[in-house]
């Protein structure tokens, strides 16, 4: 079966080839050209569907809501059209109840060209998604684009119930190149891929706990992943935020001293931490679930 | 941000369908848009474009389209973010293409 | 207003430190006839991993220890902190994780409220002030993504073009009244904190407001005239 790459595709086509042939419905959609005002008031491009799809389809035949942020226009950054978008998908899945909302992330946060309505939508999105979750709607993110997920949008990422990750996914808070711009580049040279991905990438986040599953860089696999992560616990109590608190207490004890992965994964019992980058979805996914704590 | 208008002939009419959009607002790239519309002879374009002054280059690609295609009838909405002839051809042939499909 | 300056103002010298560093002080203080738990951070704080676990940990207690007790943040911050090593901890996790606890204290009838007093960054101020039932601001407190020149080097839209947009539209530059306009602020507060503060808790004792009605205040005020119809259309859709 000929490989489909998540990264390189749009994210239309991640969403028709993630879902149940022809089973995809979109809400809002291009024809009805819910642009940004704020974009045109700065006379710069638009996108017929302001980078945010939004919609409903079957996986196996159950029904999901999906969203997905295309991350090659502005960076798949968050306005207020866009937000907006995603935000009606969450109440809306209250009402529904479907399998899960899909989240597809490919975003650098909120976008400056919107700055504040960006902020408050993100804001807003993490209400959302947390008001869902708390009526025991399970949502699901999937990472794996150019843009990543960084910023306000690598907080929403974090409040879903699950996340599955390729190795090509980058999640974190800032972009190495701010923080590099700020402290320099001892701090973290940007222009290091290696780096960047030990830090952000995949297989360190999956490592970490921070990610559910590590695929390869094939749509067919993240709709496996995706198909797997339907089932599974959800809402938000007091015993699920409790139990996450001991686990990022006891990581910061355990890590705060450490420079770079490679130390956290030798600590974790990953014998050869270098060879990490060059295994494959399947021989890292084996190794690492021998050692990995997950969240 | 450049905004053109152009009537284009064409063969027609066109099936008509929901509407159908490829590509994404990205540099080098385009967005296509196609809807059904209600001038069988002609496919009515408008394109929103950040690179200036290429209106006879769009006269040129668009025109080609419609000779090589049954567009008659239609209306296309472009959001361009300087787009190649190259890909700008691609797209609307992509587009049409996904247009003319058995499906839906 | 300096971090005694606010607590003096709303609380005059019923503030009772659990914890008081340079960047972040815990405790609770009375307003009308309720004690509150206080967090806050101060110092322009820069919120990293372990301030994430000390303001998470504070929430925590409070839910554990005393049923819907009111929280009340402070925030001065200059948003996340930009660190290699916090970024291998996975900082978005930790704030994500801060987040999520004040989700599960609003579903366990906590009253949440937040004033900024000093200034609010970005993700500094999403995952901690940005999370209230009701946000407010005292004057003279700043809101913001990023300052202008900063947005203009990014973009790459002339700065002039900002500074020109900015004098017309909420929607980009720094400042709490933009937010007031946004719908995000409920009210800034200029003088009366003690009072207000006591007004604002009781409101929300007596209504506590269920769904996020930031877009409708947006649309109302005219600083957000396309959110609250979006979302209303994805919503119910066919």
């Amino acid at each position: 079966m000929p490989r489909k790459s998540f990264y390189e595709a749009s994210a239309r086509e991640r969403v028709l080839a993630l879902l149940d042939a022809d089973s995809f419905h979109e809400f809002v959609p291009p024809s009805e050209r819910a642009t940004s005002p704020h974009l045109r008031e700065l006379d710069q491009p638009v996108a017929f569907d302001d980078g945010l799809i939004a919609g409903a389809g079957t996986l196996t035949g159950r029904a999901v809501l999906v969203a997905a942020q295309e991350g090659a226009f502005l960076g798949g950054a968050v306005g207020e059209v866009h937000g907006a978008k995603l935000v009606g998908l969450l109440r809306r899945a209250i009402v529904e109840r479907p399998a899960a909302v899909l989240i597809l992330f490919d975003s650098g946060g909120v976008r400056l060209h919107e700055a504040n309505a960006g902020l408050v939508a993100v804001s807003e999105i993490l209400r959302a998604i947390c008001a869902a979750r708390a009526e025991g709607v399970r949502i699901v993110g999937l990472i794996g684009g150019a843009a990543g997920c960084f910023g306000g949008t690598g907080l929403i990422a974090r409040c879903c119930d699950a996340i599955v990750m390729s190795e090509e996914g980058r999640l974190a808070m800032s972009g190495p190149e701010v923080i590099e711009t700020v402290h320099g580049v001892e701090e973290f040279d940007a222009r290091d891929r290696a780096l960047v991905w030990r830090v952000t990438g995949g297989k360190h986040r999956y490592l970490l706990g921070e990610a559910d599953r590590l695929v390869d860089d094939d749509i067919a696999a993240f709709r496996s992943a995706a198909i797997e992560l339907l089932d599974g616990p959800s809402g938000l109590d007091l015993d699920d935020v409790e139990r996450e608190h001991a686990m990022l207490a006891a990581r910061w004890q355990a890590y705060a001293d450490c420079e770079d992965a490679p130390e956290i994964w030798r600590r974790l019992g990953i014998e050869t931490p270098d060879e990490i980058a060059m295994m494959d979805a399947a021989e890292f996914v084996a190794t690492a679930d021998l050692a990995r704590r997950p969240a | 941000m450049e905004r053109l208008h152009y009537d284009i002939p064409s063969q027609g009419p066109a099936r008509r369908r929901d509407p159908v959009l490829v590509g994404v607002t990205a540099s080098g790239n385009c967005e296509v848009l196609i809807e059904a519309a209600d001038t069988p002879d002609a496919c009515r374009v408008s394109v929103n474009t950040s690179a200036l002054g290429f209106g006879a280059i769009w006269q040129a690609v668009l025109g080609d389209f419609g000779r090589r295609h049954t567009a008659g009838g239609l209306a296309i909405e472009i959001n361009d973010v300087g787009a190649t002839p190259a890909v700008v051809s691609l797209r609307l042939d992509q587009a049409i293409e996904v247009w003319e499909e058995e499906h839906a | 207003m300096t971090r005694d300056e606010l607590l003096t103002a709303f609380f005059g010298d019923g503030f009772r430190p659990t914890h008081s560093d340079d960047h972040c002080f815990t405790g609770r203080a009375r307003i009308g006839d309720e004690t509150v738990t206080v967090i806050g951070t101060a110092n322009r704080a820069e919120v990293g991993v372990d301030l994430c676990l000390r303001m998470a940990a504070s929430v925590l207690e409070c839910v554990r220890e005393r049923p819907r007790e009111a929280i009340v943040f402070f925030l001065d911050t200059q948003g996340q902190r930009l660190r290699r090593r916090d970024e291998l901890l996975g900082l978005n996790g930790y704030m994500a994780h801060l987040a999520k606890c004040c989700e599960v204290a609003r579903g366990r009838d906590h009253p949440l409220l937040s004033v900024v007093y000093g200034e609010a960054v970005s993700g500094g101020y999403l995952t901690t002030g940005m999370m209230a039932d009701a946000c407010y601001a005292v004057r003279d407190a700043e809101i913001k993504v990023m300052n202008l020149p900063a947005m203009a080097r990014i973009t790459k839209v002339p700065l002039e073009r900002l500074e020109d947009l900015a004098n017309r539209s909420p929607v980009f530059s720094p400042g709490a009244d933009n937010y007031l306009a946004m719908g995000h602020l409920r009210a800034i507060w200029n003088d009366d904190h003690g009072a207000r503060l006591a007004a604002a808790l009781a409101e929300l004792r007596a209504e506590r407001p269920e769904v996020d009605t930031r877009m409708d205040d947006g649309l109302a005020r005219g600083g957000r005239r396309l959110a609250a119809s979006i979302a209303s259309k994805v919503a119910t859709h066919e």
